[in-house]
């Protein structure tokens, strides 16, 4: 990937204006299933949260139980927030990286439909009682073949973006998009089929199922979220990625061990010892590529890009979410050692590093990028400055929140779990006060997420604000948008 | 061949190669593993969900017990699980080859369920913990499921297993439904209590001569033996 033609480093404000026309509609129609998505999701998160602590709230609505609205809030916010609005940004990213005009994005729309409506189905599906009960697999078997469908319809347009466009050169957003864009249906038939379809006996189902969940997290959420982050951090801050050589190494080396690292779920469980090693050990070696991405992601704010951090709230997501990355994948690495596992395991701990993927690495990713791509779409600004502050601190507030509050509670309740002498009651009792810290939590992400929702309404739909800026030209600093050939600068 | 295919064919590689290694591997050993016939006892192990309680594991599933229990007695120096009473020995895989869905789950909001059986109050209390867990644990965190019961009016003789709460209207009792009676025989089936020779002696670093022989048998069954299943490996 060295930089062999420097030509054309920037990309012309015409070409960039068609290259977004042709994915506006699709990008922005997956955006807003997206928002409601999450705002779906967060608000049934909350209601999980609060049952958690207070037992009778809700309790006669069998729907809600918790055993149900659980899995149905995770699965609204993986299927229905992360895939559409992974889809939506990568296609975007794409389209520019690639310098791609795409024709027929109605297709396009089609397809997003039709995922979203099969994500509706599961939920439903899961809340009325045909859960799987399988973490992240719940949807009823039914549903997984047509989301599988739409989901490879949506995601082939996005690599043909790739095929159809003219630059020559592939960005490392490129191959984290590309990559994750393609584990995720290989991950979801392969352990589908061995799940539902034609099910594997005893154990083997627990190590299917570890696999499957550590891959939707490592293999696609953290991929989307940190190609979002190597587009975003060298864009804002005017500077090149440190030392671009090495983010191959991290690529591939973070791609080998994450794919074995999930076996680690499964440690001192009724599963053979190799395969909890090899997780164990594969999981330790993640300490090689998040070294390398690190070196590469925060290399950059050294030398006055720490300050760059006060002036833009795009740069404050990505720079977030750059540091989630690190920070849960050393919490696998912390928790594939044999005397941290057998506390933190089966506890909240473990938990909370997974919302740490979810949210802090890829949600964060795609807040900023939709902050920084949705004006450049429809050729106006933000209406309402402050609510991105409201919501970039809402949700900050919130993710240190439930992080701090779940993985020290987790490991409170982890070393009383491995202490037989105090009894269990008192083991739920004392994890009751972080438990409630992470319900207001909820409430402060939940309330973020409106202020999301409500700048994007009024930014796409509100008329009075087209027909000022039909009057005005259009900024020119949002057009101008110049796509510097990002890895050209690594010199 | 061009940079994108490359990157393609790479991924591709990296996910099948842990497939492989992790899933296919597993399939072709664990997977393999087959019920002990002891020839004391004349009985495969594990034994045989009965009806009722396969039943049982499907609400178990829909209703996300598993989100909050595990049912995986952990072994490891550092854990307590044997300590807590949750089961007398470790669970090894082979205790699940018989459950159509594995729920080992992945948090312990409450305790481990693996061997409730063992342990169960009676079926009266049970069904009354499932209404109102606070009623049988005060300050308990488990969600009620009011919904797994109905009120009927009484006909004839009340049924034995109506509740005993208050609140209930006069000549109407309330009982458990046909998927709380499923619900609470999966519960009661959950015990492993047969040790298999082979996994004990490999969990039992130093294997005190004669302790575990008893009359279990590592070889197959005689040629009399009744039931198929029962060869070993
Ligand atoms: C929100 C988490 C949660 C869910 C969901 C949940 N439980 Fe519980 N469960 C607990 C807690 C906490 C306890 C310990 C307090 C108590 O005994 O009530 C418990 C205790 C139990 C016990 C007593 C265990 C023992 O060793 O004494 C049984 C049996 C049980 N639950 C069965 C179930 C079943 C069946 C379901 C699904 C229908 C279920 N639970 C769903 C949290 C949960």
């Amino acid at each position: 990937m060295s930089a062999s033609k420097p030509s054309s480093p920037v990309l012309p404000v015409a070409e960039a204006a068609d290259i977004d026309a042709a994915v506006r509609l699709p990008v922005l129609v997956l955006l807003a299933f997206a928002i409601l998505w999450l705002l779906t999701a967060s608000a049934l998160g909350l209601v999980a949260a609060i049952k958690l602590t207070r037992p009778d709230f809700l309790a006669s609505c069998e729907w809600l139980t918790f055993g149900r609205v659980y899995p149905a809030a995770l699965n609204a916010l993986a299927y229905g927030w992360g895939v559409s609005a992974g889809l939506a940004v990568a296609l975007w990213l794409m389209a520019r990286l690639s310098r791609a005009v795409l024709p027929g994005g109605g297709l396009l729309v089609v397809a997003a439909v039709c995922w979203n409506v099969g994500v509706k189905l599961g939920i439903l599906g899961i809340l009325a009682g045909w859960s799987n009960s399988v973490p992240w697999l719940e949807m009823p078997r039914q549903v997984m073949p047509f989301l599988l469908v739409a989901y490879v319809c949506m995601a082939a347009w996005v690599v043909g973006a790739l095929r159809a466009g003219s630059s020559p050169r592939l960005y490392v957003s490129q191959w984290w998009v590309l990559a994750a864009l393609f584990w995720l249906p290989w991950l979801l038939t392969a352990a589908g089929a061995m799940l539902f379809f034609a099910p594997v006996r005893g154990t083997v189902q627990s190590v299917v199922a570890a696999w499957y969940a550590h891959g939707l997290l490592a293999l696609w959420f953290a991929p989307l979220g940190l190609g979002l982050v190597y587009y975003l951090l060298p864009k804002l801050l005017g500077k090149p990625i440190r030392a671009y050589y090495l983010a191959p190494f991290g690529f591939w080396f973070y791609a080998l061990f994450s794919a074995w690292a999930g076996a680690a779920r499964l440690a001192d469980g009724p599963v053979p010892a190799w395969t909890q090693a090899a997780g164990a050990i594969a999981s330790f070696m993640l300490l090689l590529p998040v070294a390398v991405i690190a070196v590469n992601l925060f290399g950059s704010f050294l030398g006055g890009g720490l300050a760059a951090l006060g002036r833009g709230v795009v740069l404050r997501f990505a720079a977030v979410a750059a540091l989630f990355f690190v920070l849960s994948t050393l919490l696998y690495v912390a928790m594939a050692l044999p005397g941290v596992a057998a506390i933190t395991r089966l506890t909240w701990f473990a938990a909370a590093s997974d919302y740490a993927v979810i949210y802090g690495v890829f949600s964060f990713a795609v807040f900023g990028a939709v902050y920084y791509l949705a004006p450049r779409l429809v050729g106006r600004e933000w209406p309402f400055a402050s609510l991105i502050r409201a919501h970039f601190w809402l949700a900050l507030a919130g993710l240190v929140l439930a992080g701090v509050s779940l993985s020290l509670g987790g490991l409170q309740q982890g070393r009383e779990l491995t202490n037989a002498k105090i009894p269990f009651a008192d083991v739920t009792q004392h994890t009751l006060p972080y438990l409630q810290a992470a319900t207001l939590a909820g409430a402060l992400l939940l309330l973020g997420h409106l202020a999301f929702a409500v700048n994007f309404v009024k930014l796409v739909l509100c008329p009075r604000h087209r027909a000022a800026s039909a009057a005005a030209p259009v900024p020119a600093s949002l057009l101008a948008a110049p796509e510097l050939e990002l890895e050209v600068h690594a010199s | 061949m061009n940079r994108a295919t490359l990157i393609f064919l790479g991924a591709f590689l990296v996910l099948t190669l842990s497939w492989g290694g992790l899933l296919l591997s597993n399939e072709q050993g664990y997977g393999a593993l087959t019920p002990y016939f002891d020839d004391n006892e004349s009985k495969a192990y594990p034994a045989l969900v009965p009806g009722l309680a396969a039943r049982g594991a499907l609400v178990y599933a829909d209703l996300g017990c598993a989100y909050c229990h595990t049912q995986q007695v952990r072994g490891g120096e550092l854990s307590a699980d044997l300590a807590r009473h949750w089961g007398d020995r470790v669970s090894y895989g082979r205790d699940y080859i018989r459950n159509p869905r594995v729920l080992l789950g992945d948090l312990r909001v409450g305790q481990d369920l693996r061997n409730f059986g063992a342990r169960a109050p009676a079926a009266a209390t049970l069904y009354l913990h499932l209404y109102d867990p606070a009623a049988v644990v005060p300050g308990s965190t488990m969600p009620p499921h009011p919904f797994l019961f109905e009120q009927h009016a009484i006909s004839g003789q009340p049924s034995p297993l109506a509740l005993k709460v208050g609140g209930v209207a006069p000549g109407t009792e309330l009982v458990p439904t046909e998927r709380a009676e499923a619900l609470v025989a999966y519960l009661l089936s959950l015990k492993d209590g047969y040790d298999f020779p082979e996994e004990s002696r490999k969990n039992t670093p130093p294997p005190p001569p004669k302790e575990k022989a008893g009359g279990k048998k590592e070889i197959a069954a005689p040629a009399a033996a009744p039931k198929p299943e029962a060869t070993k490996k």
